[in-house]
């Protein structure tokens, strides 16, 4: 009994053990890996990754998927930029702005696949393709630059976000970590939180699990899908406004792709894509290794089209143990 | 070997883990003869078809084709079998003759292209042969329900089947299709085909066979001789429902003090929807009405209408005095009303979720602050509930799909009990249950009518309805057959309701 319980916990923090295993690697090649800037760097990457990965998560636990995480930031990052430098709104209310924009696109979502029963994977790659367009017509293609320096107050936010660095040093104290990282480290709090403190979490797992008996069991399916889509497009709102802090421009091409790398992260992090199963915790080590992984292979000097096939090779992986574990179960 | 038999089974015995499905089956088909095989629910029929087609391979007894000895079969059609199921195995976008020659379709002399003319004519044959006029190639889609089994009949013709066994073949049929499909039937028959012919409707068994063949819970119990003189027929419908049900009573059935209480729970008036017609009748607290009849007789359709999982057309639910209309099963939940659904593991237990989990998922919303679950009494309400009904689990984390099937009921129940629920329906409370846990059920029923709840169950077991119940409402095709006081328990009555026959001495009361 003892020894399956200790088996069992293994088991479910392996990701983490691949993790250190993975940094063990990247150190021994390269020892500036381990550097301070070089971590801060990483976790300043990540940030954006791990605060969409929540909402997908959700998504995926239900069984479903969401495709248009990649477009709905790079809406975000248009609309944000044009409401504050073209409309000179002021910084918080572009924000909040552009972030409700992303959750009804999510309650979209959640509409095209509750109520209308379109597949998840055709009805978020038509919002895929649908708000992508919008991006590319609200700007016309073309950036719209000078968010970090024209902007007074978001200037000043993302100037902060991007150079903490200098900022705390200069201020002496602990604070090495980007507000970017901050927030992500918050998300991913208020994610365990739902998942595991609040009844919504107990009603995705059950969904996941078996939608029919869920409904039979008082779960009203449909509105949790639409929660979940919503808090899917909330979640990649909230990323597309780090990512504005960080690029300093808003590009209608950003994060084109984002959601499979998204979708890779959570799926190695344990997440079944047949729905039902996994956890948050697994997740956080997901984004970890995939960040890591990039930047290590940055440094190392992979080039961008091996990196590619490194990480297809990580989500075939990924899904193949996952597979592979529940095939061995059923025999 | 005196007989001219083309298939014989002989003591055919299959188990599966904890369950017996047939113990000792014996049967006999004569060339060119029609059997009848009639059996209740649950009686073996299926798994005695598919022994015969192969979908299942016996524990023991001898299967012989024309005198030669098979233990298994493997593909029947090679042996001269051909199973007409309820559920037809075409595919609807191609034609008549595509159909026909699915899996060994006629090939061109390059041995590559599909010969589409030669599969057309061969089709066109069969159906000339069976006396039917359908169009090779017309899509099987665009074909009515009695011509898709046409088509699936020609098709064992084409490929020489000498046994057809047809499963309830009438049962999709409108009445002119199943006059056309006798026809097809005796003309098989005088063309030497040998047919097994199983259905509940028993004036069709009268009407097509030479001989009955009776079995009930996997064993052979009789084989009798079709009399077709009109005057003896019901007489002999009233043995054949003896051989059917005869059993003595001998399950013990826990004693239930007598706790039935004048207030009505729940009233259903004049209610159709879901494929049922004009359905009426009341639960009592304290009382355990009995939904029998045959599968199919929509007994579990209107517990999905009480429960708001399928829409109610019209007619009148009042429950604890006032009409309610759910439209999803989460508010019939909030009204008090629960459901234990008959595939507990498609629509019953959350089979990866835990025990806990299971238990409190309907009264999440009410052990939360805001949307914080209290999760000292999520573990409790699940540490009393397995203490209470003696849930079998090494702990409350344990996933619901590592539990025995009684144990599995037993959690379901426990999430009922919990959410408090003033009616409980149990749709197959029983199914693919074990004896000893079957007790058990029927236990925590009587606890729980006992405690003032109104139970609605839902069964297929004669000796369980009868057993359990302190009323019964038998359905057939979706309308009330009738209604019978404990006094009035009869397996024969309620066997003739549930075939849709009204019995002589019924009829004057209906």
């Amino acid at each position: 009994m003892q020894e399956n319980k200790f088996a069992a916990i293994f088991k479910q923090n392996a990701i983490w053990l691949v993790f250190v295993v993975e940094i063990a690697i990247f150190a021994y090649f390269n020892p500036k890996f381990l550097s301070i800037p070089n971590i801060v760097n990483i976790s300043r990457q990540v940030s954006y990754y791990g605060i969409a990965s929540i909402g997908m998560t959700f998504v995926i636990l239900i069984a479903g998927i969401d495709l248009s995480i990649g477009s709905i930031i790079a809406l975000v990052n248009v609309v944000c930029a044009y409401l504050m430098m073209n409309m000179h709104w002021n910084m918080w209310l572009a924000i909040i702005v552009s972030i409700l924009m992303a959750i009804l696109i999510g309650i979209l979502n959640g509409w095209m696949v509750a109520s209308i029963g379109i597949p998840a994977i055709i009805a978020t790659f038509a919002s895929q393709t649908i708000f992508r367009g919008c991006a590319y017509l609200l700007s016309g293609g073309l950036p719209i630059p000078g968010v970090v320096l024209e902007h007074p107050t978001f200037g000043f936010f993302a100037r902060w976000a991007l150079n903490r660095w200098e900022i705390f040093k200069s201020m002496g104290t602990v604070g090495l970590i980007p507000i970017c990282a901050i927030i992500m480290v918050i998300c991913f709090a208020v994610g365990s939180f739902i998942l595991n403190k609040s009844y919504f979490g107990r009603y995705f797992y059950a969904i996941g699990g078996n939608e029919e008996a869920s409904e039979l069991s008082g779960i009203r399916v449909n509105k949790m899908k639409y929660l979940i889509y919503a808090l899917s497009g909330f979640f990649a709102g909230l990323a597309g406004i780090v990512l504005l802090s960080r690029s300093g421009s808003a590009q209608s091409t950003a994060a084109i792709g984002f959601e499979f790398e998204v979708i890779t992260c959570v799926v190695l992090g344990g997440v079944s894509v047949a729905g039902g199963i996994g956890r948050m915790s697994g997740v956080i080590a997901g984004v970890l290794i995939i960040g890591s992984l990039k930047s290590g292979m940055i440094m190392m000097n992979v080039s961008e089209y091996t990196q590619m096939v490194v990480q297809g090779l990580v989500l075939a992986v990924a899904v193949g143990i996952d597979c592979f574990s529940k095939k061995r179960q059923a025999s | 070997m005196s007989e001219d038999y083309v298939l014989e089974l002989e003591h055919i015995r299959k188990e599966y883990p904890g369950v017996i499905a047939l113990k000792d089956v014996t049967l006999q088909l004569r060339r060119g003869e029609i059997l009848g095989l009639i059996g209740e629910n649950g009686a073996g029929k299926s798994t005695l078809i598919k022994c015969c087609s192969g979908a299942v391979i016996p524990t023991s007894g001898k299967i012989k084709i024309n005198g030669k000895e098979f233990t298994r079969m493997t593909p029947a059609a090679e042996n001269g079998i051909a199973i007409i199921y309820q559920e037809f195995n075409n595919v609807g976008e191609l034609s008549a003759a595509e159909n026909m020659f699915l899996g060994r379709p006629i090939l061109k002399k390059n041995g590559i292209v599909i010969d589409r003319k030669a599969m057309e004519e061969e089709a066109a044959k069969a159906f000339e042969q069976l006396n039917i006029k359908i169009n090779p190639r017309t899509l099987v889609k665009n074909l009515s329900v009695g011509y898709q089994q046409m088509v699936e009949i020609a098709k064992a013709i084409q490929q020489n089947a000498q046994v057809l066994i047809m499963d309830e073949p009438s049962a999709p049929l409108t009445t002119n299709e199943v006059e056309s499909m006798f026809k097809v039937v005796e003309l098989l028959k005088s063309k030497g085909v040998s047919i097994i012919y199983i259905s509940h409707r028993l004036e069709e068994i009268f009407r097509l066979s030479d001989r009955i063949e009776v079995i009930r819970d996997g064993e052979y119990v009789d084989t009798l001789i079709t009399d077709k003189d009109p005057a003896t027929i019901p007489n002999q419908v009233d043995d054949l429902i003896k051989l059917m049900v005869g059993r003595e009573m001998t399950q013990k059935y826990p004693p239930r003090k007598p706790c039935v209480r004048d207030e009505v729970v729940i009233e259903l008036d004049h209610v159709f929807g879901n494929g049922d017609e004009d359905i009426s009748f009341k639960v009592h607290a304290g009382e355990v009405l009995g939904l029998g009849g045959l599968v199919g007789a929509g007994r579990t359709e209107i517990a999905q209408v009480i429960f708001g999982s399928r829409p109610k057309e019209s007619g009148r639910i009042i429950f604890m005095g006032r009409e309610i209309n759910p439209k999803a099963p989460r508010e019939a939940i909030d009204y008090g009303i629960a459901l234990l659904p008959e595939d507990r593991k498609r629509h019953g237990a959350l089979l990866t979720n835990s025990i806990k989990n299971n238990i409190s998922m309907p009264i999440y919303e009410r052990i939360s602050k805001g949307t914080v679950i209290d999760s000292k009494t999520e573990k409790h309400t699940a540490e009393r509930y397995r203490e209470d009904i003696q849930i079998k689990c090494p702990s409350i984390h344990q996933l619901v799909k590592n539990l025995s099937g009684g144990n599995q009921q037993k959690v379901i129940l426990a999430k009922w009990l919990a959410a408090q629920s003033k009616l409980t329906i149990f749709d197959e409370p029983t199914r693919g249950i074990d004896v000893g846990a079957k007790f058990e059920i029927y236990k925590l029923i009587n606890d729980l009518v006992e405690n003032g709840v109104a139970v609605l169950m839902i069964s297929s077991e004669m000796e369980e309805l009868i057993g359990m119940s302190d009323r019964i409402v038998v359905l057939a095709e979706g309308k009330m057959m009738g209604e019978l006081q404990k006094d009035e328990f009869n397996a024969d009555t309620i066997m003739s309701y549930a075939s849709g026959v009204i019995p002589e001495s019924k009829k004057e009361a209906v």
